[in-house]
């Protein structure tokens, strides 16, 4: 195991993001943060409340479950499902920002852009991601990326939240051969 | 989890997860997902060997909410009451390549039947086998009850509801009586005694032949559809007795709980074992439980059909 | 030309001995007996009984050659160690005039394996409602003494009066098929628990009950012999035992299924385990195995119910009611009675061959093995485990309960008026 962004750089890495989607979007009037769940959902909160800490307001944001949409239900035993929540004013029009822990294969935003495919049309769809690990399968890239991270294709990027896990951490393992 | 053939298969978390996953169909379908992309490419075969409108369009919605294409294989006119053997029948549905079957069956253990021969490979869901069980019904009832009635629990410990009518007869009240004792509730069924199975005294439930003295502490009444044919054999003299003593109506209505609510499974035969004015009362959930049987044949669809069976062909 | 055979080293009465057979009759029974140009047959381990006497069997012929015919019916009892079987008369046409019943003996004596005793009808195609010719079916070739309309209880207690009474002119017997009608339409399996919860129409116990204290009473008031098929309840056992501590002529069957089975095994809804009558509970196993040792109950009969594979692969409430019971009621019996030390080997030898032919009144069978005896012998080994097969029974249908079960006691051979009908492995 390494260690690939302790608790301090996380939280740099975060605030770094949430000024980045503010400039870019000229304020958070116009946006709406919507987490992938788990660990994107979690993310997403964290970047409300820094914009809301910035902005002195308020910020859409909610979470988009995914998994009815994954292309990969097929070789799993079903999934729970996690909840979908839009915020109040919907995604119409909105600069929507992805959110997730970690960008991989590109898949799981693919399956996302199709769930909100089905539940309007954002002005712009943007993609915010605390790693970006690499070995792309899909023609996806991020927005904001909080660490760049190389990866081979058999390690496992572990993204950690106090919430869930006692601990803000990123980390690497070696995965098991599969 | 391969079949849905009766309660008695699901463990309470097994219940609880199907209860759950449709808390979160029911708001995306809700919302502005009104479909899924889910089963897209799966075929499923609605085979109703005995009319009931209500359950066949409530899992076809389900499963085209979700995608999947549906076959409809009606009992008017089709084989199966000509005679044809459900063998040849679930060889056909096999040699069509159904993923699914969706099976209404006027025999007790049809569904089992389908599933446990080797007649076809695809999942099997009762959707009502005989006098025996009907456990998409008691899942979307279970699921109505926690809706109203819990607040931050998954399960339904310390309610208290009463399952009134035909008891012998229904499948209903067999699935409920398994699942919401499942779930923790008490459950109490009133009826008369020629209308409660011998054996009855096994069951997890308590019998009582009053229903005035059960009405005014239960968080819920499940009114069952009375037959009018169980009159000429002999189960209650006629309509009016039946309905003084066992009906739901507004002086009974009066009586109950603040918080309580009135349930059926429809079809309902208004006058007869509930009166109309019970039915459209406030606490009638009647309209509400139709509602939710779409979701949560969406949930059993999507379990039963989203991923692979554990312990098959998992790509990890 | 005379055919001889000599068995060795089988228990006989407790003892291990020789039996010599010549032609048609036991010549010697002892040790270490001389082979005198006789087939030798070493059958060390095993025990010879005689002959095996069915009195509740269904042959399907005439009317339903596909699930059994007399034929296959008696290779199946030959396997099974009978020499004697009844033929029920519920076949179509029904066995309720010389005719018919001339028709299934002939067929039996041709097929030579076993002697086929025709059971003529009570009543006209066991309708329940006028006596068939009974008179011209006892006088028959078939000599038939024994009636039944099995399928159907002869529920009209006029009716069954009068049969009772009619019978007594030829000392025959009324075989009852003790079910209420009214109390068991679309009945399905046992009334209880396990229905309560299965959706399956309930079969009361006493729906059987009542008939029997009904017939038991009948029989005594008109002094004439009834025997009650398979019995099934604990509640049917009791009146019977006090019918019989009355003195009244009433003898009593049952089933080496409803011995062993109970109606746990409908959850499956397999409706391989639909018989009628219904498999019943625990309770009622036990007092049956108690009563078929006191003798309370007289005899085991098979209830042999070949039915074609179409009629049971379907919904539980559409298939028919039966199972095979030939090949494995020997085996049955010793799972159930002997190796649980309720029954000895000579108590088997009284219920299943000299009790069924005295109640028959089926001559030349179910007399003990003994010198000058007619050579009826079934010779089997108790200890030999063999797995139910029910693609490889002689019988032309598969519908054993028992398939896949392994089960205790081989019938290494049968020998039937002298000559051997069945060699295991052969």
């Amino acid at each position: 195991m390494s260690l690939a962004l302790p608790a301090p750089d996380m939280a740099r890495a975060i605030t770094r993001i949430s000024h980045e989607i503010l400039e870019r979007n000229s304020g958070s009037e116009s946006i709406t943060l919507l987490g992938i769940p788990t660990r994107g959902a979690h993310l997403a909160a964290r970047i409300a409340a820094n914009i809301e800490a910035i902005e002195g307001r308020a910020v859409q944001h909610g979470t988009l479950d995914i998994t009815l949409h994954r292309d990969d239900l097929r070789t799993r035993p079903p999934r729970a499902l996690m909840p979908t929540v839009i915020p109040s004013l919907g995604v119409e029009g909105r600069n929507v920002v992805l959110v997730d822990d970690v960008l991989f294969s590109g898949r799981t935003i693919r399956a996302a852009l199709d769930a909100l495919g089905e539940i309007g049309r954002p002005q712009t769809v943007q993609l915010a991601v605390l790693v970006d690990r690499g070995h792309r399968e899909l023609p996806i890239r991020a927005d904001y990326v909080g660490k760049n991270l190389p990866t081979s294709q058999s390690q496992v990027v572990r993204v950690q939240f106090t919430e869930l896990d006692g601990i803000d951490l990123v980390s690497i393992e070696d995965g098991a051969t599969q | 989890m391969k079949h849905l053939l009766s309660i008695a298969d699901l463990s309470k978390s097994q219940a609880i997860t199907i209860l759950n996953t449709a808390e979160e169909l029911a708001r995306a379908s809700d919302g502005p997902m009104k479909k899924l992309p889910t089963l897209r490419g799966r075929t499923i075969v609605n085979l109703f060997a005995e009319d009931s409108t209500r359950t066949r369009i409530s899992f076809e919605a389900a499963a085209k909410r979700l995608s999947a294409d549906v076959i409809n294989f009606s009992a008017k006119g089709s084989s199966v009451s000509k005679g044809e053997s459900l063998k040849d029948t679930a060889q056909t549905l096999q040699a069509m390549g159904a993923d699914a079957v969706i099976i209404r069956h006027s025999a007790s253990g049809a569904a089992a039947r389908l599933a446990e021969s080797q007649w076809m490979s695809g999942a099997v869901i009762n959707a009502g086998d005989g006098t025996h069980e009907h456990p998409s019904q008691a899942l979307l009832d279970a699921f109505t009850i926690r809706r109203h009635l819990v607040h931050g629990g998954e399960d339904l410990a310390g309610l208290h509801i009463a399952i009134v009518g035909d008891v012998l007869h229904s499948r209903v009240a067999r699935s409920n009586v398994l699942l919401l004792t499942k779930l923790g509730a008490k459950v109490t069924l009133v009826a008369p005694p020629t209308l409660l199975p011998v054996g009855i005294e096994s069951w997890p439930v308590t019998v009582s032949y009053d229903f005035d003295s059960v009405i005014e502490s239960v968080d819920a009444v499940m009114m069952l559809r009375i037959q009018l044919e169980r009159m000429s054999e002999m189960f209650f003299p006629n309509a009016r007795e039946y309905s003084r003593y066992f009906g739901l109506n507004s002086d009974r209505l009066r009586r109950m709980k603040p918080t309580a609510i009135v349930m059926h499974p429809g079809p309902m035969n208004r006058g007869l074992e509930i009166t109309a004015d019970s039915a459209d009362s406030a606490r009638s959930v009647i309209v509400e439980q139709v509602t939710n049987g779409v979701s949560v044949r969406m949930a059993i669809l999507y379990l039963l059909l989203a991923g692979v069976p554990e312990g098959e062909g998992v790509i990890a | 030309m005379t055919t001889k055979y000599l068995i060795k080293n089988v228990e006989v009465s407790g003892v291990v001995s020789d039996i010599a057979i010549e032609n048609e009759t036991i010549t010697a029974i002892g040790k270490s007996l001389k082979s005198d140009g006789a087939t030798e047959f070493d059958f060390t381990g095993s025990l010879a009984l005689p002959g095996l006497v069915d009195l509740h069997t269904h042959l399907r012929e005439p009317g339903k050659e596909d699930a059994e015919t007399v034929l296959s019916g008696s290779q199946a009892a030959a396997r099974g160690g009978f020499t004697a079987i009844s033929a029920m008369a519920n076949t179509s046409p029904v066995a309720d005039t010389a005719g018919v019943v001339e028709q299934v003996y002939r067929l039996g004596q041709s097929a030579g394996l076993v002697d086929v005793f025709p059971i003529g009808a009570v009543t006209q195609g066991i309708q329940g409602e006028h006596l068939a010719e009974i008179g011209a079916m006892a006088d028959s070739a078939a000599r038939v003494r024994v009636f039944s309309d099995d399928g159907n209880c002869v529920f009209d207690p006029l009716v069954m009066r009068r049969a009772l009474e009619y019978i007594k002119k030829f000392d025959g017997v009324i075989a009852q098929h003790a079910q209420e009608p009214r109390l068991t339409q679309a009945s399905q399996m046992n009334e209880g628990f396990v229905s309560s919860q299965l959706g399956l129409k309930g079969w009361p116990a006493i729906a059987e009950e009542s008939i029997i204290a009904r017939d038991v009473l009948l029989a005594d008031h008109v002094q004439a012999r009834l025997h009650i098929c398979h019995v099934t309840t604990r509640g049917g056992v009791e009146i019977i035992r006090w019918a019989k501590s009355r003195g009244i002529n009433v003898t009593a069957e049952v089933t080496p299924h409803h011995l062993l089975l109970t109606d746990e095994l409908a959850r499956s809804y397999d409706p391989i385990y639909k018989v009628n009558p219904p498999l019943r509970t625990e309770s009622d196993v036990m007092a049956l195995r108690e009563a078929l040792a006191e003798g309370i109950i007289d005899i085991v009969a098979t209830d042999h119910a070949p039915h074609a594979a179409e009629t049971k692969e379907c919904e539980w409430q559409e298939a028919s009611f039966g199972m095979l019971g030939l090949e494995t009621a020997l085996p049955i019996i010793n799972m159930t009675m002997v190796q649980t030390g309720l029954l000895t080997w000579s108590q088997v030898a009284d219920r299943m061959s000299s009790a069924p032919a005295r109640i028959g009144r089926y001559e030349n069978h179910g007399s003990d093995l003994a010198v000058g005896a007619r050579a009826h012998i079934t010779v089997m080994n108790p200890t030999q485990l063999w797995r139910v097969d029910r693609d490889r029974l002689a019988s032309r249908s598969r519908n054993t309960p028992f398939h896949g079960m392994e089960i205790p006691g081989v019938v290494q051979a049968t020998f039937f008026n002298g000559r051997l009908t069945h060699k295991a492995g052969a």
